[in-house]
């Protein structure tokens, strides 16, 4: 029962598009920088590049994956049509809308300043007004997927919220909470700037709003693939889920603690004190927990799926599962990588490792192994699930799935680990062009070299994916029967009402906002005389 | 069970989450605030209030002491790039105080080696060295009479004007000429960094010239002078930092390429 599948599909295909179209200009900016290529003179290009390569991965695909997918589970899991169809097409074309108004002034070279931001570096208006509009369009999610699940609630007193739904609405909760700080920073800050209402603007401070959402947005991204881990893998490989209560902890632990901590992104900023980058260094280290609970969880399930095929004896039970199946192989790869970009994170948010490999390759590399590699692969998974209850076709091409898995587990592997590596060995990121011919550079050129060709294997697969869905689109129609979410070992009847709302966990999420972040914000906000004039990017000099 | 009141010690999950996010903010406020800033072998804590304070991030004294004052004068240049807006009028007025600038930078690039082709620098380069000039931080027998009797919109005209007309090409122009390691790299292991990065190409930063087309003999004097400190207004010795680690090989191919630019 899927009333609003061309609203999902619209959001899939327009999130896809935007990646395949990035993904591009992502390979490409791994060749010029890459000793394979001579010195990229204008190195102007290469940053409007990275510019648009990161806002279309960072801002607007994953957000319109999750948006997408919040919408099919609010139909799916709730068994009942989407309040608010009208809204969310709304808040799909507010998304649109400002994806374009920002990649106007980025192709026109008027906003080369990364995803990030990076005052008093200041583009374009139209670039913050474009990022903007992304974040409102995707308000009108989380606001939609509260008040679904709420109307559920008030027709099922006492019943607890189905777990998909449930993980939907932290989701929804922990963005909506996230997108304050760099909503803040634009508008308050960087937008008056931009207009030319002032001209200096205190990046410090910034940049501390911008670490608000920097961190958790990485776990708003997460989201979906948290919620395929619990919702459909074990489903798909006929087994059964092993923890309901487990599954919703994970998810409240991530809407309690994923947010009051990016200040571990500002370890070597001076304006924030040592005092609060322990803190938030110790709650990252927390963070670490739900993602261990589900590494648990799921682990657990497949043990449950295999012992169901008849799988004996600690280990024969892996031997037993189903490796045809393309969501059992997605997971495996999604959780190889999860597990050595989760132990470079332990490094990342350790305030003295942190000084080894801050603002080198090594972070590149690793928000790449979680992101595009442990969190898109299960985008692509989710994508192949949903795509014939959507279409109401079915998918056939399962060989060119697995082989177009496997190119994007092993080509992100090849993409990502000799990027580490440059990391430790010194080489900065954000950086346009590299003197391979200098004895201390020379070093890395190998490395630097291997990773375009892994490069050039996500290019590969991605073509692979359009494949896969263009052939689903083609093929002959079918009923795809019930969607189906996984089943608890243990189905839950009744649960303690602080494990079927987010009253609790939201108090508890601001609080700790106020704790880590408030009196760093305070004592910025009334610093005087720390404006630095605007760099304005692209205008005349 | 679902109708239990949540806000309340009594709810096990109310009292047990708030108790352990309470804790662990507490334990590692005790940490980073009291533990660790004594646990520094440097730290010069006077009390435990200082102690927080230095961990919080509260801006301290820091020691004063007469801070040495050079003997010359030095630019004190403030500039945005709003500054520098195009302005019809202001081109003009420009266009009429330029004809005194003519006799030596002459027009369509036919000046003197010895003086730097202005058209089409960017505005923010023309007005800094004017203002350099006025205020004698940067000093030249001919030059310097002239830039004293400016007034600030003169400068301003000046320098929209010189931004408005095109670039052109220099006499002896090669645009297949492949940039030397110096311009396109620079010399890391000495710190220097690339021409390009400020210069044009790679990047352009406010108040630098564009080099392409300029006269060799002018790029090697210039550098010449920051090498030895006769020429001094780069602020916080950007320039003379540069040219004092250029090797004479170096500075030769960096002005004759850049003259060889069109």
């Amino acid at each position: 029962m899927l009333n609003s599948k061309r609203l999902v599909l619209a959001h899939f295909w327009l999130a896809f598009a935007v990646f395949g179209l990035a993904l591009l200009l992502g390979e490409w900016q791994m060749f010029v920088r890459s000793p394979l290529n001579p010195w990229i003179s204008n190195s102007e290009l290469y940053y409007r590049s990275v510019t648009a390569h990161g806002s279309a991965m960072g801002y607007v695909f994953p957000t319109l994956i999750a948006m997408g997918f919040g919408y099919a589970i609010t139909e799916f899991a709730l068994k009942k049509p989407l309040i608010g169809r009208r809204w969310a097409w709304a808040g799909l074309a507010l998304v649109a809308v400002g994806a374009v108004t920002a990649m106007i002034p980025v192709s026109l070279g008027l906003a080369s300043i990364l995803y990030t931001f990076y005052p008093p570096m200041i583009g374009n208006p139209f670039y913050y007004i474009g990022v903007v509009l992304v974040v409102v369009g995707s308000w009108i999610w989380v606001a939609l997927m509260s008040i679904n699940m709420a109307a559920w609630k008030r027709e099922n007193p006492g019943k607890p919220v189905p777990l998909a739904m449930f993980a939907n609405v932290a989701g929804a909760y922990l963005w909506g909470w996230t997108a304050v700080g760099a909503a803040i920073e634009v508008i308050v800050l960087i937008l008056p700037v931009a207009l030319g209402l002032k001209t200096t603007i205190d990046a410090g401070l910034s940049r501390v709003f911008f670490s608000w959402t920097l961190h958790a947005i990485v776990y708003f991204w997460l989201m979906p693939t948290y919620i395929a881990y619990y919702t459909i893998f074990p489903r798909a490989i006929g087994g059964r889920l092993y923890s309901d209560a487990m599954a919703r902890i994970a998810f409240i632990l991530f809407v309690v603690v994923a947010m009051p901590i990016g200040v571990h992104h500002l370890f070597a900023d001076p304006q924030v004190g040592a005092g609060f980058k322990f803190i938030q260094s110790v709650f990252t280290a927390l963070v670490a927990l739900p993602t261990l609970v589900t590494i648990f969880t799921i682990c657990a399930s497949a043990e449950l799926a295999g012992r169901l095929r008849g799988g004996k004896g600690p280990f024969g039970w892996i031997a037993a599962l189903p490796w045809g199946n393309p969501m059992m192989l997605a997971v495996t790869f999604s959780f190889v990588m999860l597990g050595f970009g989760g132990a470079g994170g332990l490094i990342n948010m350790s305030y003295q490792l942190d000084a080894s490999i801050h603002n080198t390759q090594w972070i590149t590399g690793h928000f790449h192994l979680i992101f595009a590699g442990a969190i898109v692969i299960m985008y692509f998974a989710i994508a192949y699930d949903l795509w014939p209850h959507l279409t109401g076709r079915s998918l056939d091409s399962v060989r060119l799935m697995k082989v177009q898995l496997w190119l994007w587990f092993v080509g992100m592997i090849v993409t990502t680990f000799p990027w580490h590596y440059v990391g430790i060995l010194g080489m900065p990121r954000r950086m346009a062009s590299y003197d391979y011919a200098n004895p201390a550079i020379a070093p890395q050129a190998l490395s630097v070299s291997i990773s375009v060709f892994g490069g050039l294997l996500l290019v590969i697969s991605a073509c692979l994916f359009f494949a896969v869905l263009i052939r689903g689109h083609r093929a002959a129609q079918t009923d795809p029967g019930e969607y189906r979410f996984s089943v608890a070992v243990h189905e839950p009847v009744r649960i303690p009402v602080a494990l079927n709302g987010f009253a609790l966990w939201l108090t508890l999420m601001i609080g700790l906002t106020v704790v880590n972040y408030g009196y760093p914000i305070a004592q910025l906000l009334a610093l005087k005389g720390n404006a630095v004039p605007a760099v304005y990017v692209g205008a005349a000099r | 069970m679902s109708t239990d009141r949540l806000f309340t010690w009594k709810n096990p999950w109310f009292a047990a989450s708030v108790g352990v996010v309470g804790a662990m903010a507490v334990l590692s406020l005790i940490m980073g605030f009291v533990v660790l800033p004594y646990a520094t072998t440097s730290s010069q804590l006077t009390s435990l209030w200082d102690a927080i304070c230095s961990a919080a991030g509260v801006p301290r004294a820091t020691v004063t002491s007469e801070t040495a004052k050079p003997d010359f004068t030095t630019s004190n240049v403030v500039m945005n790039s709003q500054m520098f807006a195009p302005d019809a009028r202001s081109v003009g007025r420009g266009a009429t105080l330029a004809m005194q600038c003519a006799i030596c930078h002459g027009s369509n690039r036919q000046g003197q080696v010895d003086t730097p082709n202005l058209e089409g620098q960017p505005g923010s380069a023309v007005y800094k060295q004017l203002r350099d000039f006025k205020v004698a931080a940067r000093t030249n027998a001919i030059m310097s009479p002239f830039a004293v009797k400016l007034s600030e919109q003169d400068m301003l005209d000046l320098a929209a004007y010189y931004s408005y007309l095109p670039r052109q090409s220099g006499p002896h122009s090669d645009a297949t000429a492949a940039a030397p390691q110096i311009v396109a790299r620079g010399a890391p292991m000495r710190n220097v960094a690339a021409c390009s990065s400020c210069h044009g190409t790679t990047d352009a930063k406010l108040g630098t010239p564009w080099l392409e087309g300029q006269s060799a003999v002018y790029i090697k004097a210039q550098l010449q002078a920051f090498a030895t400190g006769a020429r001094r207004n780069d602020i916080s010795e950007q320039m003379r930092n540069i040219a004092r680690q250029m090797t004479a090989a170096e500075i030769d191919e960096a002005a004759r390429y850049y003259a060889s630019r069109p």
